[in-house]
């Protein structure tokens, strides 16, 4: 296509814009041979039996039919990805959102509480703080000694499967200073006169705050909100950490699942195969979102250059 | 008076309510701290914040890690994993950023759509092929993965995040170094790169706060005990005696999230402000 447009038409770029490649360079070689190569590969692999070593051998469709019909564990795995997804995007994003307005006001020190919110958010994927966590929902851990001390009857957090997934979902959740700095400062750039004029129409402020204040900060929801559910079906460490995906599997999510095959294992196609049903989950996921997105998130510019 | 009354009031229970949330949030890390004093006996079943002593005798018993390696090791081995990449992320972030935003140029709009949908690429659908990739270079086991993804600009993310800052910087500071006869590289790094500080210090920060963080890719990607980042260790400690001994590894997780915080603190207007502004601008 390109050598048809030049061919055309003159083509209108200087030889100082050719420099251009030279920048982007590296990423054109990292892009190639570290996402587009591996990329295709993993579709390949999921078509194969394939052990590190060895040399793949093809095998169709089996790995996906094995994987949707007889793997009961991926079943599981994707209900507790989906479960876990459900509770955190939804549970991050709204803490955020609530805090964030409920903060965005004439508020002393509001620099300072904003940077205090935020510090758990610098622990995100840390092992160190999973740790801590593994350790504050024990049986005779804090969290418990706190029931106790009022009078509560303690619970299995790590051990009953109906607690077990929701702890590990508490962690993220805790986590949701980020977003929350990021919609403060969405806030802030709410023109004041909206304000003003939909005062002076006598709108009351629940009103506003549901049609002014969250359709002028709806594409910053919509990137939290579509990062957030890439990262969240990918979840692995926290899971992994905590409850190693126990009790009973109900904390054992696809990324796991996809460790385990891939590299406990060493069935490559197969963990391929898994992996591409969590892209196509996303890939889904991320297209109807964006379709949703021209009826509900408003955009200040269209940001062409 | 009742109306002065009533805001007072109101004031005061928003104060409250601030300070209760950020009590639940920062209390696990202050109870970390304080439990890196405290025996097994000291930590099961008790709401007590403050150790009977403050010994350090279980930082010294956890540095000392399980078996043939300390956590001189680990930390050393983070240290040699996380800066390089840092380094080369920034750099080659800021060549790319540099080439999109300041250059014309053919198929410029399908490569940058190629560049924001990488943004969405997930690891997990990437992450074997790019194991057997570094197995057949014999990068395994190395921290080569990682530098080669910073020097060729693997995340999207700060590629895309300088761009917006470079947008942010008016064309005609590169239409006159043109016209003084400044050629490109010169215009980029004497001219641009001095004004971009504060990204380049947010795109630093972060990526060295993810890596130091990473533990899926380096569980995949090292395998030897004597390469382990602090976050192999710390996941190791827990399996290295049949009773964990929590002080230890309390201690040994404090003084890894220790330099996370201490960075924060330092350079907390590149965290606040870069998150702040990379997700605004469209």
């Amino acid at each position: 296509m390109r050598s048809a447009k030049s061919a055309v038409k003159k083509s209108g770029y200087t030889k100082r814009d050719y420099q251009a490649f030279i920048y982007i360079a590296p990423w054109l070689i990292g892009f190639a041979i570290l996402q587009l190569y591996p990329f295709l590969m993993s579709l390949f692999y999921s078509f194969n039996e394939y052990t590190i070593g060895a040399v793949p051998e093809w095998v169709g469709l089996k790995n996906y039919i094995k994987l949707f019909t007889q793997d009961t564990e991926f079943w599981n795995s994707l209900k507790v990805t989906i479960v876990y997804t459900l509770y955190t995007v939804p549970g991050k994003l709204i803490m955020a959102l609530v805090v964030a307005v409920f903060l965005n006001r004439d508020i002393k020190g509001i620099n300072l509480i904003r940077t205090l919110y935020y510090i758990p958010s610098l622990f995100g994927g840390s092992v160190a703080i999973a740790i801590l966590w593994k350790l504050m929902f024990l049986e005779n851990g804090l969290v418990n000694s706190f029931l106790q001390a009022m009078s509560l009857p303690t619970i299995s957090f790590l051990g009953d499967t109906k607690y077990a997934l929701k702890t590990i979902c508490s962690l993220e959740i805790w986590q949701f200073g980020s977003s929350m700095v990021m919609f403060l400062a969405a806030l802030k750039q709410v023109p004041r006169s909206l304000y003003e004029a939909a005062e002076i129409d006598g709108a009351g402020k629940i009103r506003i705050f549901f049609t002014i204040t969250i359709p002028q900060i709806t594409s910053i929801i919509f990137f939290n909100l579509i990062m957030q559910i890439i990262q969240a079906l990918q979840n692995f460490t926290s899971a992994f950490v905590i409850t190693d995906g126990g009790p009973m599997k109900s904390t054992y999510v696809l990324g796991m699942k996809l460790y385990k095959e891939g590299f406990s294992y060493f069935k490559m196609g197969y963990a391929s195969s898994i992996s591409w049903v969590v892209f196509t989950i996303i890939l889904v996921v991320s297209l109807v979102l964006f379709r949703s997105s021209s009826a509900w998130v408003y955009y200040e510019d269209q940001g062409d250059f | 008076m009742k109306k002065m009354k009533n805001t007072k009031l109101k004031k005061f229970i928003d104060y409250l309510v601030i300070v209760i949330i950020g009590v639940i949030l920062l209390y696990p890390i202050f109870w970390m701290f304080f439990a890196t004093f405290k025996s097994n006996e000291e930590i099961y079943s008790s709401i007590k914040l403050f150790p009977k002593s403050f010994d350090l005798k279980y930082y010294i018993a956890g540095w000392k890690g399980t078996g043939k390696f300390t956590y001189t090791q680990f930390f050393l081995n983070t240290f040699i994993m996380v800066v390089p990449t840092t380094i080369l992320t920034v750099a080659s972030a800021a060549l790319v950023a540099y080439g999109f935003a300041r250059f014309h140029f053919p198929c410029k709009k399908l490569l940058f759509g190629l560049l924001i949908a990488t943004l969405m690429l997930p690891n997990a659908v990437i992450i074997i092929p790019r194991y057997t990739l570094y197995n057949k270079f014999g990068w395994v086991n190395s921290y080569v993965p990682f530098y080669a993804q910073a020097a060729l600009a693997c995340n999207p993310f700060f590629t895309y995040m300088l761009i917006q800052f470079f947008r942010g910087l008016p064309k005609e500071l590169d239409e006159s170094a043109h016209v003084d006869g400044c050629g490109t590289f010169r215009t980029f790094v004497q001219i641009l790169l001095p004004l971009m500080k504060p990204a380049l210090f947010s795109a630093g920060v972060f990526q060295f706060l993810w890596t130091y963080n990473d533990y899926f890719n380096s569980l995949i990607f090292i395998n030897s005990v004597k390469k382990y980042p602090i976050s192999l260790a710390l996941r190791m400690s827990l399996d290295a005696e049949s009773v964990v001994q929590w002080g230890q590894v309390m201690a040994m997780s404090f003084l890894a999230v220790l330099p996370v915080i201490l960075l924060f603190f330092a350079a907390q207007k590149y965290f606040v402000e870069g998150i702040a502004t990379s997700g605004l601008k469209g």
